[in-house]
Parts: C-alpha cells; structure tokens; sequence
C-alpha cells in the first residue's frame, strides 16, 4: 500500500513539469501557433529560478522570476511567429537552441567554479492520512489543467482563441484582432512553461545544472498531442508519462531485473501509434503553424 | 585600356559575372546575419564578463582554434563533416517541402550500425570500409524511411514523428551499448574497438585528418546533381513546390514523401559513419591512431544543429559546405578559447541560436544594413503548412 501511494506520488512529481509544459504547447496551439519550444522555455526559466532564488534568497521571487524569463522567451516566439512570420518551427528551435546555450552559458560563467545551492526547494504537503507528501506545484498543475479547461471553453478569450486556431480569416472578419489574440495566448504559454521550469529550480532541486529539462519539453509536447490539444485529455497523457518515469525510478530502486529502457520508451512510442491513427486520431487545430 | 576591359567581359567571362554576383547577392544576407550574431556574441561575454578584452581574447581562441595553425585547421575540417552530412539531411527532405529534426535519431542509428559491422567482422578493407559504410547509409535510411511512410500514409506530421524517434533511437542505443552490442571487457557502456580494416583511410595520419571530408564533397555533389539534373530529383522537388500541381501531373506524392525522408535519413546515417569510423575516441602515447569505437556520451548535437546548418546553406548542397565548415571551425575553436580564456565553449550554441534567428527573420538583418526588402524569388519558402494537411 505505501509502495503504491510512494508510486503515486513519485507520478505526481514527475508529471507536473510534462502537465504545465503541455498546457504551454497547448495554449499556443489551440491558437494557431505552433510550439516546439517548451523545452527551451522551460530550461531558460529553470535557470531564472536558480538565479533569482541564488541572488534574493527567496523562492517565491524565484518562481515568479522563471515565469517572467517563460514569458520573455515565449515573446520571443511570438514576435518571430506572428510579426515576422517567421516559421515557426524555425522560431521554436531558434529558442530551444538559445536556451540550452545562454544557460549553459550563463551558468558557466558565473557558478560553474563554484556553484552555490538555493535556499531549499518548495515545500511538499501531507496527503492526510497516510506519510506521503506532494509537492506545492503539482496541485498548482492540477488546478492550472482545470482552469485552462474552464477558460478554453467558458470564456470569451478562450473562444477567440480557439476561433483565430480553427480559422483565423472567419475570426477577423467577425472583428476579432487575430495577431492581438496569438500573442496573448504564446504569452500565457511561456508563463506555464516558466511555470513548469520553476518545477526544476526551485521546485525539486536546489541547484541547475545544463540542459536539466532532459526533454520534458517534447515530453510534454508528445503530451499534448496524445491529448489530442485538450487540457483534460493531455492532462492525462501527462499523468501516463509521468507514471512510465515513476515506475522507471520505483523498478529501479527494487532492482527488479528489467531493462527500464524499455519502458523509457514507451512515451514516445505511445505518441507515435495515436499520431499513425490505430488508436483514434489526435487532429491539431485547422490553422495550426500557419502565419496570419 | 577601358576598351580592352570592356572586350576581355566577353567570353566565358561575361557568363561568369551574372552568376557570381547572383552567388555574392545570396550570399550577402547569410554573411551579414553571421557577423551580426558574431558582434552580438561579443557583446554578450563582454556583459557577463565585463571586460572586453576578454571577448576579444575569446574570439582570438576561437580563431586559434580553428585556423590558426595546420592541425587546428584539421579539427575544423574532420568536425565540419558531420555538419555537411547533416545539414545535407535537412536541406534535402527542405526541397520536399519536409521537416526533418530527426537527423540526431538518424545519425545514431547509422552510426550503431556502422560500429557493428566494424566490429563484428573481420575482411579486407577494401571491402570492409564499403560495407561499413553501407551499413550506417541503411541504419539512417530505414529510420527516416519510418516517419516518410507514416506521413504519406496517415498524415502524421514529419516533425513530431521524428522527434519522437529521436528520443526513441536515444532508448535503442543506450539498450544496445549496455546490452547486446557492449564490449565484455569494458565497463563503459560502448561498442568493442572497430577492426582497423573498416577504419576511414586517413588523409593526413599526423593530424588525424580522415577522408570522410572528401566523401562529404562528393556527397555534396551527387545530391545537387541529383536534385538539379535528375528527374528523381525534379519530382521530389516539385512535390516540395506544388503537392497538388505533381499530383496533377501524375507523381506519387507518396513515394517521394518516403523517398525524400528515407535518402535524408541515409545522409545523416552517413554523419553517424564518419563520427565511428573516422574520429578516434582515444588518442594516447601508448595508442598514437586510437581506437574507433560506439559510445554513449558519443551523442553529439550535430543532428540538432543541422537545421540552423541547412537554413545558412539556403538549402543548397554548396551553401551547406560553407555553412559547416562555418559550425565545425566554431565547435574546433570554442575548446581552444575555453582553454585560453576560461570563456564557456557553449557561448558558439548562443552564436548559432542567433545566426539562425537572423537568418530565418532576415526582415531584421535588412533593416539593420538598410538593405533592400526581399524580392520574391530570393524570399523564405514557407517551409511547413500547419500540422495537419495530409499529403497522399
């Protein structure tokens, strides 16, 4: 029984940094712009967390640091996807790219003689009843996957958004700002991408290390995509892949004779048969990737 | 005098100027966004460092490194052919209107199979080196052949397709160097040592200059002459242009689709070939040629960077070369400068980042130098259209 909560909670944590990074994806996506950059987002806001929470002290400067470095580097995307119309899966492996080397870069530069810690991590709280704790942010993730859901569906934004992702020209004719609309929403995105990188630094480890995200970015991507760009759906896509990794860890740690790279595998060969369409098609919003 | 100039233009050298000039006109953008994000770069370790020397130092390491003396120029040189292979990868499925990230998968997988065939048997080298080669083609070949079909048959967008099948060679690797294909004796997760038969032949032994450089060339050459003199290669290119005009005129967009990313595939397989059986690993006194083996930590960003390679080269098999011999001196020099200067070698990633983004944005770089906005035929095709479309 403690095994199994272990288990779950071990899936919590590891699914938090793939549900805000999908919720990132999809934010940009469902408005007709296309991120392949949540990895760079996340990395970039990982490294701003470390360093604000290295320089002020405190956590709580240091989440809302990753958050305002998610933001700029989505406005980045932004100004390249829609202002310049750049490609934009150019734009996104230009930020990718410039993550990895700015913090890599930063980072040894300024601490990499000696690297100091952060003054701790983001505290867990209880699961009552039982001795298992979940970490702050991973209820944070959970209540950001409602939210997301209420918004996109409920609200008037949300409908916009949706509108300039389907059909953008139908979207202008009614009066709607579609180039206004795209960057509200790859904003939001870097936000829950600076969110999820606030995950690494400060949230789980005290201490950066270059390119720390490992691919949680295109996790998260694949993620979004076996939701099928629904915050629910990849919510639990999220939930899955963050269990393949808990288990990982967990079959790791009983020495269970098992090559766990198999089961590493399994996010993205999942990702792969729901895209070929033998279980169901996951179809992208109509103008997804295309310039307005 | 004047008049004798004026003469002398005719001739073949009349024919030149137009296409020179055509060549430096398309080569200006490029050769700007390059210094741009040079001066950027500087600027950058001159902020972080406050000292400007220091980024001038920097960027004297990096030049040493590089250029500086016959066996710097031989590191650019033998670190410019995985670039050229790779970029060639991505600049090839670009004219079929196809995105392909998955040239780090790619270049795994040839390079696995390339290690096994080096070192599971033993032949002469005249036939061993082919077939080593042979073997990382195939290893490459097959794995881009697998998203080429699930994109002509379901629609499945080539970019999220390869990268999940980068992340999926990554897995395969690391099972097979820590299982089947690992060397009993070591206790690293690598291949055995490649027989010395199925070694490149080395152009300059001392300086350890191999001849994949000359095979990168040639490779250079049979992909434009297959894509500007073939009518494989008009096919494959007029599915990039037009999907519907080739369809229309009786093409399989499909076959191209799979054939495109299949022949991209095999030419970042060929970059996995010449990291294997090209680069020693381990060079000591007692080993002077170094052993040649497959080993994690091998991985090596060269798939990663391709795209940024082929967007320089604007696609073109030529623009590629120069566009890696561009990346492979800054990777040679960025050791040199960290060695001179303490400066992080990963400031050359924040340098690509930065010649990629002006170049793909080159509204920027022609506002800077007040140049004249782009004309039609020199603008960016789009080179995606939404996630979605289905192709056959």
């Amino acid at each position: 029984m403690n095994l199994l909560l272990s288990l779950l909670a071990t899936t919590l944590t590891f699914a938090t940094p793939i549900t805000l990074g999908a919720m990132s994806g999809l934010a940009c996506e469902r408005a007709g712009v296309v991120n392949i950059a949540i990895e760079g987002m996340m990395l970039s806001a990982a490294f701003a967390g470390f360093w604000a929470a290295v320089t002020t002290g405190n956590l709580y400067i240091a989440i809302v640091a990753a958050i305002v470095v998610g933001v700029l580097m989505s406005a980045l995307h932004a100004a390249l996807a829609i202002t310049c119309k750049v490609d934009q899966i150019i734009s996104s492996t230009v930020i990718n790219i410039l993550g990895f080397g700015l913090t890599s870069y930063l980072y040894g530069q300024w601490y990499a003689r000696n690297a100091p810690d952060t003054p701790g991590t983001l505290p867990s709280v209880p699961l009552p009843g039982t001795s298992v704790t979940i970490r702050v942010l991973a209820l944070v993730a959970i209540a950001i996957v409602l939210a997301l859901h209420f918004v996109l569906k409920n609200t008037a934004w949300g409908l916009r958004v949706r509108a300039v992702g389907e059909h953008p020209r139908a979207a202008d004719t009614v009066g709607i700002n579609v180039r206004r609309v795209r960057y509200s929403a790859v904003l939001v995105g870097g936000a829950l991408a600076g969110l999820g990188g606030a995950h690494f630094v400060p949230g789980y480890v005290p201490s950066f290390s270059p390119g720390m995200t490992a691919g949680y970015g295109f996790i998260a991507l694949a993620a979004m995509i076996f939701g099928k760009w629904r915050p629910l759906g990849a919510w639990a896509a999220a939930l899955f892949f963050g269990f393949t990794l808990a288990l990982q860890i967990t079959l790791q740690t009983y020495n269970v004779p098992i090559d766990t790279r198999l089961i590493g595998a399994l996010p993205y060969l999942a990702t792969l048969i729901v895209l070929a369409g033998f279980v169901g098609r996951s179809t992208p919003p109509a103008a997804d990737g295309v310039p307005y | 005098m004047t008049g004798q100039a004026t003469t002398a233009g005719d001739g073949p050298a009349r024919q030149l100027w137009p296409l020179a000039r055509r060549a430096g006109q398309a080569a200006l953008v490029p050769a700007l966004a390059i210094f741009t994000a040079l001066i950027l770069g500087a600027i950058l370790i001159w902020l972080t460092t406050g000292s400007l020397a220091t980024a001038l130092a920097a960027y004297g390491g990096l030049w040493e490194g590089a250029l500086g003396s016959p066996r710097a120029l031989a590191g650019t040189l033998v670190r410019s052919t995985p670039y050229i292979f790779t970029g060639l990868a991505v600049a090839l499925a670009f004219k079929c209107g196809l995105f392909n990230i998955g040239a780090e998968g790619q270049l795994a997988l040839g390079a696995v199979c390339a290690a096994w065939v080096g070192y599971r048997f033993q032949m002469p080298g005249l036939l061993h080196v082919p077939l080593t080669i042979l073997a990382g083609i195939a290893g490459g070949f097959l794995w881009g052949m697998v998203p080429g079909i699930l994109k002509a048959r379901t629609g499945a967008h080539e970019v999220i397709t390869t990268i999940m099948m980068n992340y999926l060679a990554l897995q395969i690797v690391q099972i097979l160097l820590s299982g089947p294909l690992k060397d009993p004796r070591s206790v690293a997760s690598q291949t055995p040592a490649l027989a010395p038969t199925s070694w490149l032949p080395m152009l300059i032994p001392s300086l350890q200059l191999h001849s994949g450089v000359l095979l990168a060339v040639l490779v250079a050459i049979a992909v434009w002459w297959f894509l500007g003199r073939t009518i494989w290669g008009f096919e494959l290119r007029t599915v990039g242009v037009n999907p519907a005009a080739a369809r229309y005129a009786g093409m399989s967009v499909a076959r191209n689709v799979v054939g495109a990313m299949a022949l991209s595939g095999a030419l970042a397989g060929l970059a996995g070939v010449v990291e294997v059986a090209g680069v020693a690993l381990d060079v000591t006194t007692v080993t002077p040629t170094g052993n040649r083996y497959f080993g994690l930590g091998f991985s090596s960003g060269y798939g990663f960077d391709s795209i940024a390679v082929a967007l320089l080269g604007r696609g073109n098999p030529f623009g590629v070369i120069g566009a890696a011999l561009l990346f492979g001196g800054l990777r040679a020099g960025a050791t040199r400068m960290q060695f001179n200067t303490q400066v992080p070698g990963e400031i050359i990633s924040v340098i690509q980042a930065l010649i990629l983004l002006l170049i793909a944005a080159d509204v920027i770089v022609r506002r800077l130098y007040r140049l004249r906005a782009a004309t039609a035929d020199e603008a960016q095709p789009a080179l995606t259209s939404g996630w979605g479309e289905k192709v056959a």
